[in-house]
């Protein structure tokens, strides 16, 4: 059994490490061979070179975007979660607001984002405020439909034992609306960082302190390519790192609610 | 746990009319009485209202016309009331998220029972189906037959003097629904609740009950009735018993005349 997860745990990452080498050996070749300068497409070395020489700023920058990230994504959860309790509980509050909650997944945020900042102001708010706008909608989205998918079966055995509202709400609808709301988490968690890397675009946090956001900004405006490079590489792995933290935290819930669903 | 033979409810319906919403009439000029204790089962072509008419009797849907009581009073009433009602349906509806006593605990947990009694009702009604050993199991680790004793042990949890079925074994195997066959028997024999009991299958329905209900095409009324007088208590031999073969087929013939009648609309 371990030894079978082993087995296809290393058949799922070996394809595409292999692939990341093929790429990365491929760049190398593509730099070199037709010698383009750093700042148009630094070549591997360049990029690593710009992460060891800026390593602390890196990870403190990305500290910073980490924990505004975190904010974003467990505001819109919390909110997210209660914004579905009401729509599951008035079809006219879901009828009349849901319209402007898919607003906010169609709305661009990188253009919105300079108005949030100016609104709620710069620095961190600012920047949890970009984040928790745009990871909020795949919340509401799921956790309303788990909160409204259960079978009427449940829902009559529950009538049948002159369950309340608020036990329907407790002890069926909220437990039966674990999964939906899991895979919501999944697709904001990665928003949520998104959200924080956009909004630090606008919003700093001060003089001294700055997020990958700013970084990437700064660095661009500077041509300093290589060390723009470093700072997408952080963003990405930060991103990476969200989902798999979240995606792992899942996986444990579900187990520890009742397994996942077969089909 | 109470063993009152007079603890089962009455179901008294006269003239019953149920219209939905869209113009579909499910019920028309159904008469039927059950008394206290009585064990009645329900045959009928499907789609012809069985279900409906169960969901009548528990108060989950309401009588367009005509009068349905239990115990005296509108089913949602004896519902709220001491009198407690439980429905069993094919499909054993747990929930997932529990583990098996929490399921069959459901009930009790809805109306406020304090922890403790709660603790002993579950694992007396657990003990009742022989589920005791696996009461911290989660329904997807059962077998289909498991699944709904679980589910038997959830009604029968709460002590109801009315117990409705909807073709509760339909989905099982042979072997499997003769022996929960058995089991419910002998829990009526001990409890002496009121049973209603609908089933595709005619066999079933004269094994286990005193008296089967032809039921005729939508809109369903009852247009045969078959009383059943066996030796208490029944038992396996019985399904090879001429006098149950010869009634198994009468009812059949019912049944099969009831499906070619045409529905007047
Ligand atoms: N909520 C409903 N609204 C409209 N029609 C319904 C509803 N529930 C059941 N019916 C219809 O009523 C008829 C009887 O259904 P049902 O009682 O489930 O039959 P049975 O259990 O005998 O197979 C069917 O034609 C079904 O489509
Ligand atoms: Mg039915």
């Amino acid at each position: 059994m371990t030894r079978n997860r082993l087995t296809r745990g290393a058949g799922i990452v070996a394809p595409p490490m292999l692939f990341s080498v093929l790429v990365v050996l491929a760049w190398h070749g593509v730099v070199t061979l037709f010698d383009i300068r750093p700042y148009l497409l630094p070549g591997p070395m360049d990029v690593l070179h710009a992460v060891s020489v800026h390593l602390p700023t890196l990870i403190g920058a990305a500290a910073l975007t980490a924990q505004a990230a975190l904010a974003g994504f467990l505001l819109s959860f919390f909110v997210g979660f209660l914004v579905a309790v009401l729509f599951s509980q008035s079809r006219l509050a879901e009828r009349s607001l849901y319209p402007y909650a898919i607003f906010l997944q169609t709305v661009p945020i990188v253009a919105i984002a300079p108005l949030i900042v100016l609104w709620i102001g710069h620095g961190l708010a600012g920047v949890v405020a970009v984040s928790f706008i745009i990871s909020l909608f795949p919340i509401i989205a799921n956790t309303t439909a788990g909160l409204t998918s259960v079978d009427t079966e449940l829902l009559d055995l529950f009538a049948l034992n002159e369950a309340s509202r608020w036990q329907v709400l407790i002890k069926l609808r909220v437990p039966h609306a674990v999964p939906a709301m899991l895979t919501g988490a999944r697709i904001s968690c990665g928003l949520s960082v998104i959200g924080a890397i956009v909004g630090e675009f606008f919003a700093g946090y001060g003089t001294q302190d700055f997020g990958l956001g700013y970084l990437i900004i700064l660095t661009n405006a500077q041509t300093k390519t290589p060390y723009l490079f470093a700072s997408v590489l952080f963003s990405t792995g930060l991103g990476l790192i969200f989902f798999s933290a979240v995606a792992a935290l899942s996986s444990k819930t579900l187990d520890r609610w009742g397994g996942r669903d077969v089909n | 746990m109470t063993a009152d033979p007079t603890s089962g409810a009455h179901v008294y319906a006269t003239a019953v009319h149920k219209r939905f919403a869209d113009g579909t009439v499910a019920v028309d000029n159904l008469d039927v009485e059950v008394s206290p204790g009585q064990f009645v089962a329900l045959v009928g072509p499907s789609g012809c209202g069985k279900s409906t008419f169960l969901r009548l009797v528990a108060g989950l849907t309401g009588i367009s016309a005509g009068t349905l009581t239990v115990d005296g009073m509108p089913p949602h009433e004896a519902r709220a009331s001491q009198r407690r009602l439980a429905y069993v349906l094919q499909d054993p509806t747990l929930l997932r998220w529990r583990r098996v006593r929490d399921n069959v605990a459901l009930p009790l947990e809805l109306r406020h029972m304090p922890r403790n009694d709660i603790q002993v009702r579950v694992n007396d009604a657990l003990e009742l189906v022989g589920l005791q050993d696996v009461g911290d199991m989660f329904p997807r680790q059962l077998s289909g037959g498991m699944r709904m004793r679980v589910s038997i042990a959830r009604a029968l949890v709460a002590e109801p003097s009315l117990l409705l079925l909807d073709e509760p074994f339909a989905a099982l195997d042979e072997i499997t629904r003769q022996r929960l066959n058995d089991e419910l028997l002998e829990l009526w024999r001990q409890r002496r609740f009121t049973c209603l009991f609908v089933t595709h299958s005619v066999q079933e329905a004269t094994y286990l009950s005193q008296r089967v209900l032809v039921m005729g095409p939508r809109p369903t009324r009852v247009t045969a009735e078959h009383g059943v007088a066996f030796d208490e208590p029944r038992s396996a031999t019985l399904r090879t018993d001429l006098a149950f073969v010869r009634l198994v087929a009468g009812v059949s013939r019912d049944l099969s005349q009831a499906m070619e009648e045409r529905p007047a609309e």
